[in-house]
């Protein structure tokens, strides 16, 4: 094994034990999305259900990580509740720093505990201890338990931990990383969960010698980059209002979806606008390890709970696919109420953008008739806070049968009761962009069906030619840049600043010269490890849908055309097939 | 001289930029820890964030303690370090008052020397170089 190995910590969970591996090859996986995947095809079983003991919950980081600025997000890959095939979520906050410290460019935890514990990595040391008294503890309760129970190394330590959500094995449960970020989307918290583990801390108490040979270089080429990060105006929309400046445009063009998406605009969303949040609730900003944008937006939630003016005050963090989702989605169009429920839904760890439009779906179809009130059980109305609140705890808690059908998914629900027309449903539920049909078909073919995957919402706003193949080769190009990125690992964030020629100068300076010169193909590698694992999981392209209620939008760009949405999906599944395509068979 | 101070840690968000750079200027090292800057959460991240580092004490208990010429006393507080001294024995950590002190895995200290190359990597100015005002400092620190 060569030095450009990973060092990778393996957990056996059903006997208490572990081992360090070395695996793989940076200058072939880069790490990140390459190696979780890598990772997956050596441990995962694919033919098994994501709920068997043996699959394997995988944290990576890349080999860029901490080495320079927003080098600071972690991948998580795993076999997921939500479809159950191989995905994957990214998440930032301290991990990704305190892995690199303890020493292990991932992190694999295999096998079940016998009863719940909590797991803590560090550079030496790997112990588990018992939380059997901490199930059913949210993911507050459970953050301060989990502090005081692994007293040493704040500020050099992250703390991952899961709510009810997990436990009662939603399909989209998160992993809540260090209070405000977190592996949000496709049910990595039930993973977790069905693995008897509430919490993971990872110590970074290491220290290392500095990369590459010569210690003058990575010092000018860390503040040149540092530089480009902080004083230029690239970076300044995630650092002023952050994500949720984005509201108002997208309301103006008829892009915000409002209401389970039967509106694209409203004049009300005005309060919900990130000049809104800025100018009434912002108190201050945070930022993840390594990363000194800082954009993380935390707003005061002040809430009397008794008479004579008592008030308790929470810190809540937010951005725009919370807004939209647990604000516009839901009728909720004031800044309080929308962090109100983000607040409920970070206490049960759950997803809040596929709670968000699960809710929104559930009050459309009570609406409807489907849903009798027995079931809902509460007064769901766009608009009703109170209601939402206590059914977000509900879907925490699958409190009786349509809530555990519903935290198993809006479609998966509708599939029930009725309703799949408006299931707000793009491979999972959607994100907050109804730009158009290069976004929808997008977001429900790609690899993590996340806006993030590709650019298409920006596609979609920039050109109108409405042409089929360029769509799809903007999409497949856009996704293979992003999977370097998020191999290394890169907040998309940066992804203006860290362009191929500074990439290159970076891999070189920590002494991987050949990943430097070979980023392309390293890169489209590795877009098609995931793919050939996500299909070999079961994924089957040609069984998406994009329901009825996506056709209806109209944008400021008029009408959906259903014949062009239909083209570049057919396009993009093409492609995918030949992506995920058996190695050899492509070779031949 | 002048000596670094956290003066405004309200402000911080927890980037460890100014841990990362003094341990890759100064210490030479890729840490967040080996740094003579380390930033703590005080109980979770509502909290805020505190910064460990040298208060610049005058006398300085570290050197007091240091039974080589490892660390000496620096004129306007703080230390002097000269590494070549050191014999990892560890007592510079035990005696600081305030933790400013870390001893990395292979027992060398590392502590703030004062420098302020960490400065122009907080984002949000938390830290600044500036002169020690010697009428509240003599034989001690001063909140500056």
């Amino acid at each position: 094994m060569s030095d450009a190995a990973f060092r990778v910590c393996i957990i056996h969970l059903h006997r208490g034990k572990s081992e360090i591996v070395t695996f793989g090859d940076k200058n072939k996986h880069i790490g990140g999305s390459g190696l979780a995947a890598a990772l997956f095809e050596q441990f995962g079983l694919p033919g098994e259900p994501w709920s068997h003991p043996d699959q394997p919950l995988i944290f990576a980081i890349g080999c860029l990580t901490g080495y320079f600025p927003l080098m600071s997000k972690t991948v998580a890959g795993f076999k997921s509740p939500y479809h159950d095939q191989y995905a994957e979520s990214h998440a930032g906050g301290r991990l990704a720093l305190a892995m690199r410290f303890a020493g292990y460019d991932a992190i694999v935890l295999r096998g079940r505990a016998r009863l719940p514990v909590a797991v803590h990595i560090g550079s030496r040391i790997i112990e588990t201890k018992d939380a059997n008294y901490l199930w059913g503890a949210n993911v507050f309760t459970a953050g301060r338990v989990i502090r005081r129970a692994f007293p040493s190394g704040s500020g050099h330590r992250s703390i991952l931990r899961i709510g009810p959500a997990g436990e009662t094995l939603s399909a989209y449960a998160c992993i809540n990383v260090d209070t405000f970020r977190h592996f949000g989307r496709l049910g990595s918290g039930s993973v977790m969960g069905v693995k008897n583990v509430k919490a993971i801390v990872v110590s970074g108490d290491g220290d290392m010698e500095l990369p590459g040979t010569d210690s003058k270089v990575y010092g000018k080429l860390f503040k040149k980059v540092y530089k480009d990060m902080t004083a230029t105006e690239m970076m300044s929309k995630y650092h002023d209002l952050g994500t949720p400046v984005n509201i108002a445009p997208l309301n103006a063009l008829k892009s915000l979806p409002i209401r389970n998406l039967q509106q694209t605009s409203d004049p009300d969303a005005e309060g919900l606008s990130g000049e809104k949040f800025g100018a009434d609730l912002l108190i201050r900003n945070a930022a993840c390890s390594g990363c000194p944008v800082g954009c993380i937006h935390v707003g005061m939630l002040r809430e009397q709970f008794q008479d004579e003016h008592r008030f308790q005050i929470r810190q809540v963090s937010y951005d725009f696919e919370t807004i939209f989702s647990l604000g516009s989605m839901v009728g909720l169009m004031d800044a309080s109420s929308a962090l109100a429920l983000m607040d409920e839904v970070e206490k049960q760890g759950l997803d809040a953008m596929s709670t968000g439009v699960a809710l929104a779906w559930a009050t459309e179809a009570f609406q409807k008739g489907l849903l009798s009130m027995e079931q809902v059980e509460y007064d769901l109305a766009f608009g009703n806070l109170q209601a939402y609140k206590e059914a977000v705890w509900c879907l925490g808690h699958a409190k009786n049968e349509f809530y555990r059908d519903l935290a198993q998914g809006s479609m998966h629900a509708a599939g029930k009761y009725g309703g799949e027309d408006f299931a707000c449903v793009l491979g999972q539920e959607m994100a907050g962009y109804a730009t158009g049909e290069t976004f929808f078909a997008s977001q429900s073919l790609s690899f993590r069906h996340s806006h993030l995957d590709t650019g298409a919402y920006g596609y979609d706003q920039k050109h109108h030619d409405k042409n089929p193949d360029k769509a799809v080769a903007f999409m497949v190009e856009d996704e293979r840049e992003r999977v370097l990125l998020t191999s290394l690992v890169a907040c998309l964030f940066a992804r203006g600043v860290y362009k191929k020629e500074l990439l290159a100068e970076c891999l070189a300076c920590v002494g991987l010269p050949d990943l430097a010169a070979n980023m392309d193909q390293a890169s489209e590698d590795m877009q098609r490890l995931r793919w050939r694992t996500r299909l070999a999981t079961g994924f089957e392209p040609e069984k998406s849908r994009v329901p009825k209620r996506f056709l209806e939008v109209e944008t400021w760009a008029g009408n959906m055309e259903p014949a062009y949405l239909d083209a570049v999906r057919q396009g993009y599944i093409k492609v995918i097939r030949e992506l995920g395509a058996p190695a050899e068979t492509r070779q031949e | 001289m002048k000596i670094l101070r956290a003066t405004r840690m309200d402000r911080c968000i927890g980037c460890h930029s100014c841990s990362l750079a003094c341990a890759r200027l100064v210490h030479k090292k890729f840490s967040w820890l080996a740094s003579g800057i380390r930033i703590r959460s005080s109980g979770g991240l509502t909290t805020g964030f505190e910064a460990r580092l040298c208060l610049a004490c005058e006398p300085a208990a570290c050197a007091l303690a240091c039974p080589t010429g490892a660390f000496s006393q620096r004129k306007g507080g703080g230390v002097i370090v000269k590494m070549r001294q050191c014999i990892r024995c560890g007592l510079c950590a035990e005696a600081c008052p305030v933790d400013a002190v870390y001893l990395d895995q292979a027992g060398q200290p590392h502590v703030c020397i004062h420098c302020g190359q960490c400065v122009e990597f907080c984002p949000h100015d938390c830290l600044e170089l500036r002169e020690k005002p010697e009428h509240v400092c003599v034989g001690g620190t001063c909140d500056v």
